[in-house]
């Protein structure tokens, strides 16, 4: 029971993770339909963007781990991702609006792959270290918990946790009460008519690939907090996880995309953890997202929230 | 008449390349080895612009298929050398030769069943998400087989015979466009662009548009088997790694370049793309460029990935889209 409570809290941690990332990919497509596929290499960049703040941050509390510092490198990547995924959105995609969708998604996988590998050239191919923000280890539980003293829970995972839901209060705090929010929730019904009622769908656009990039550096962030290796081709699995994550959830639905990224995370680490007793291989972990989308395409292509669009001729 | 034609064009050229062949020996390993690499690419190109160019597919896991050709062909030549043993009496090279024909085509047919389980379920979908359920068919193909010892697991497995000679990659990339541009230009390839064109106008014809894709998906995945065959035979060490995703981004750059749609653009394509990254090589060896600089160009992934972002943006339908390689009036 502790075990599985244990995997439980693991897996919520990696969920919580996946969940921002697929917000970004569920925003994306509610406005544009399609899939923006280097949005898992802005969560890398997050994590490098983090990388190089950190130490210029932590000088002002000598090098030592410290919360502020924590939170301003964690603002300062969701920015510089903000920003990363306005400039792609209007360099790459913007001038193919009105063009076929496979012409988009083919230009998408093109933005990635410069990414991953201007990355490799830039931040070098090799693994790095990233600074200690916050001082992690693991809570000490009081002894009247009784048996859920042998748990371990990391400072590192209540916070990515904490951190996810003020991300995600923000998040419907945007979307369903500000102005850009309601424009951005018209955009994905009908474009045609947002532009009709003076909303410049331009920079409505630019807004949720600002709002979308955004999160996902602070998944980079987050998740260097709790695994420091960063390489710039970290954001391959994930990326694509978080993908599956939303397709799960219901492309196009943003309470869909948080409940799809967090069952995706607890079902993937318990099948590890669990891989001796359900005779499954650890080494098959990356292929558990895969399995999980086809079933999902294949009885609810849907997702779990997502609505039935008919096709119209 | 047209048929014909084009028979007696594929037997020329499989006289040239059995010519050609003969030369193989002359020719400096290195421009060999790319040789052999542009032979293998065309097959890949051409048969994946089956799917995405003619049938308006996305499949992002044609490297998937081309490692089940390559593991099938090479546990094949590996665990039943008795076979050449009881051919022995035919002669050592007609022996040889029904033997790595025989593994190229368990290769192929093992990628094409495969291509046919994965096909069946996965077209139902359509655009993006056939793209990434293809990508993750792909991927789950390759972790399988990282997982499986005995097929070496993800040390990889080493090929003994060197089977792919020049002739072999040639004749096998001949064949391959012989049949893709007379299956285009068959009754089976009008189904083909229709349900590329418009697929609900194709079905309300009552053209069963599944049976189509279907059909180009696993017989594009039985020609990247054979490539995977051939491929295995002559770089003699195969790894699951080998066959990642970037693979199966690297042949859609070469259809999207070509144009998809194309056969010739496709050919033409595989081989600039081959060569390009040797040519960029040879270039960062040049003393005099800015260090910065050097490093850019052995990256091949960089230049690939620009190109395919400014493709897009500047002409989506290829170097030669929209240019079949020879018309016919239908």
């Amino acid at each position: 029971m502790i075990e599985f409570i244990q995997q439980l809290i693991n897996g919520l941690s990696l969920g919580a993770i996946y969940a921002l990332i697929a917000l970004g990919y569920t925003m994306v497509y509610g406005v544009l339909r399609f899939i923006n596929f280097a949005h898992g290499d802005v969560f890398m960049v997050g994590a490098f963007a983090g990388f190089y703040i950190a130490p210029a941050v932590l000088k002002f509390s000598n090098g030592n781990p410290s919360w502020t510092g924590a939170a301003i490198v964690l603002i300062l990547a969701m920015v510089i991702c903000a920003i990363l995924g306005i400039v792609i959105e209007k360099l790459a995609y913007r001038p193919l609006r009105d063009r076929p969708r496979l012409t988009v998604l083919i230009t998408a996988i093109g933005v990635s792959l410069f990414l991953e590998n201007f990355g490799q050239y830039a931040f070098g191919v090799d693994p790095q270290f990233f600074p200690d923000l916050i001082g992690d280890h693991a809570i000490t539980i009081p002894a009247w918990c009784g048996p859920f003293t042998d748990l371990t829970i990391m400072v590192s995972q209540v916070l990515v946790f904490v951190i996810t839901i003020v991300l995600l209060v923000a998040l419907r705090f945007i979307v369903m009460k500000t102005k850009l929010g309601m424009a951005m929730r018209a955009l994905s019904v009908n474009p045609l008519a947002t532009s009709l009622m003076g909303v410049n769908n331009d920079v409505v656009i630019s807004f949720t690939f600002g709002l979308g990039s955004a999160l996902a550096g602070a998944a980079g962030i987050l998740i260097s907090i709790q695994q420091p290796s960063i390489d710039p081709l970290m954001g391959l699995q994930p990326g694509i996880k978080a993908f599956v994550a939303a397709v799960l959830g219901g492309i196009g639905n943003i309470p869909g995309a948080a409940l799809g990224g967090v069952l995706l995370g607890v079902i993937e680490t318990l099948v590890v953890g669990y891989s001796d007793r359900l005779h499954i291989p650890s080494g098959y972990r990356d292929a558990v997202a895969f399995f999980l989308l086809i079933l999902i395409l294949l009885f609810k292509p849907t997702g779990l929230l997502g609505r039935v669009e008919r096709e119209k001729v | 008449m047209m048929i014909e034609r084009t028979k007696v064009i594929l037997i020329a050229s499989l006289a040239l390349i059995l010519a050609a062949s003969h030369f193989s020996s002359h020719i400096d390993p290195y421009y060999y080895d790319i040789t052999l690499s542009i032979g293998i690419n065309i097959i890949l190109a051409v048969s994946l612009n089956l799917v995405n160019g003619y049938t308006g597919q996305f499949s992002l896991g044609h490297m998937g298929f081309m490692a089940v050709g390559a593991y099938t062909a090479t546990i094949f030549t590996t665990y039943l050398p008795g076979l050449l043993r009881i051919l022995a009496p035919l002669g050592s090279l007609l022996s040889v030769s029904i033997f790595f024909g025989l593994a190229l085509a368990v290769g192929g047919i093992a990628a094409g069943i495969i291509g046919l389980l994965v096909g069946i379920p996965s077209l139902r979908l359509k655009g993006d998400y056939l793209a990434i359920v293809t990508l993750g068919f792909g991927e789950i193909i390759r972790v399988i087989i990282e997982n499986v010892d005995a097929l070496g697991g993800a040390r990889g497995l080493s090929v003994t015979a060197v089977y792919s000679k020049l002739f072999w990659v040639y004749a096998m990339a001949a064949v391959t466009i012989y049949v893709v541009l007379n299956l285009v230009n068959s009754t089976y390839g009008r189904g083909f662009l229709s349900v590329r064109d418009d697929e609900i106008a194709a079905e309300a014809m009552g053209i069963n548009t599944t049976k189509y894709k279907v059909l180009a998906f696993s017989l594009a995945a039985f020609f990247a088997g054979i490539a995977g065959g051939l491929y295995a035979h002559f770089k003699q060490f195969i790894t699951p790694d080998g066959f990642n995703f970037m693979g199966s981004i690297s042949i859609v750059t070469m259809v999207i370049l070509g144009g998809m749609g194309s056969t010739g653009g496709a050919v033409i394509a595989a081989i600039l793309l081959t060569i390009l990254p040797e040519v960029l090589r040879k270039v960062s060896d040049y003393p005099f460029l800015p260090h910065w600089l050097v490093p850019l160009l052995k990256n091949q992934m960089i230049p690939y990935s620009l190109l395919l972002i400014v493709m897009m943006l500047t002409r989506p339908q290829g170097l030669f889209g929209g240019i079949p390689l020879k018309r016919k009036s239908a």
